[in-house]
């Protein structure tokens, strides 16, 4: 219903790109959600062509009783991002739904380098629980209804992402209609 | 004499109507009446079937919300005409863990005194209604049928609930 993004872009976000691009790709994602598994590549794609144009950003959107791997998943990349590697961490677990168990999440955290206890015991004490909610709650209120869904400058987009060509062009499309009814 | 604003005007219950009562089966030994939860706040969400994927992805999300419903000390109940083993299939399938009342026999029957069933295809709308304690529905949202309407319209309309309460 709400079709605008109610939290904007901000310091806790999780953002790979130039503050400066002109179009914001915001994600909303579930680690254990095969569509947003398959979004992963077309995303790389899509800031590989997109360059300085694009940054992009990731919210944590897990359904846990649908993916009860997801919210570890996502607080494993908290506690990665806590030591200055989400992304890294983001990419690993995309790249390996098929095993995210708690024992895979900290290999995959290990093979980045980061320190597997402290993932660990982020995991076993909830550390970073409260952040993953309240992305998921963010998401709630800016009318998520399943993963993975986008927002391109603060607008909602549904058009068609599988396509990373056509995914820019409607990117643009909606970026350009934004900033003319600015 | 054909009038225009009759035929615009929304089929579903509108906020300030008493929300009809009724007593629906959730399992196959167990059922439910709205006036059970006099006192609560009840969201009611009518859908047109389990297993459809906008349905379960729908269910799924509500299923994430119940904490926070229960913290507005709010509950919700999914309803559609499917039966009580189909219920119990879907629920399993989905960990759902909020009520699934089967709307079978008559069918349909508590869809259509919401507004909210669909005479074509025999099924009920995508409609939300929220209850006040009172058993007076406060919200009332009809969406297109294909088109998940996520939870942003419920937590709103449990604002302002709270709101006028506080």
């Amino acid at each position: 219903m709400s079709p605008r993004l109610v939290t904007p872009v901000n310091d806790a976000d999780h953002v790979a790109g130039s503050a400066h691009a002109p179009i914001t790709l915001v994600e909303y994602g579930d680690f254990e959600c095969p569509h947003c598994g398959r979004a992963h590549p077309i995303l790389q794609q899509l800031q590989e062509q997109m360059g300085a144009d694009l940054r992009l950003v990731f919210r944590h959107f897990p359904v846990r009783e649908s993916h009860p791997h997801a919210e570890h998943a996502a607080e494993s990349a908290e506690s990665a991002a806590n030591q200055g590697e989400f992304w890294a961490m983001h990419d690993q677990i995309f790249e390996h739904q098929d095993a995210l168990e708690d024992e895979d999440l900290l290999d995959y955290a290990a093979a980045i380098g980061l320190n597997r206890d402290t993932v660990a015991e982020d995991l076993d004490a909830g550390t970073f629980a409260a952040k993953v909610r309240e992305d998921f709650m963010d998401g709630v209120r800016s009318g998520v209804n399943g993963t993975p869904t986008f927002f391109v400058n603060g607008l909602r987009y549904d058009g068609d992402w599988e396509d990373p060509s056509v995914f820019e062009q409607g990117l643009r499309a909606v970026a350009g209609r934004s900033r003319g009814g600015a | 004499m054909p009038d225009s604003a009759a035929s615009a005007s929304p089929k579903i219950l509108q906020p300030g109507t008493e929300a009809p009562d009724f007593t629906l089966h959730c399992t196959p030994d167990q059922a439910l009446s709205l006036a059970e939860y006099k006192g609560k706040t009840i969201i009611l969400a009518f859908y047109p079937a389990d297993f459809s994927p906008v349905c379960g992805d729908q269910m799924s999300l509500y299923n994430e919300l119940i904490s926070e419903f229960k913290d507005r000390d709010a509950r919700i109940l999914g309803i559609s005409v499917d039966g009580v083993w189909c219920h119990a299939a879907f629920a399993k399938e989905r960990n759902i863990h909020f009520p699934l009342l089967s709307d079978f026999e008559p069918k349909g029957e508590v869809a259509r005194s919401f507004g909210a069933y669909r005479d074509e295809e025999g099924v009920c709308e995508r409609a939300l209604f929220v209850i006040d304690g009172d058993g007076i529905i406060r919200w009332s949202y009809l969406s297109p049928i294909g088109e998940n309407p996520g939870a942003d319209g419920i937590l709103e309309a449990l604002d302002s609930l709270e709101a006028k309460h506080a």
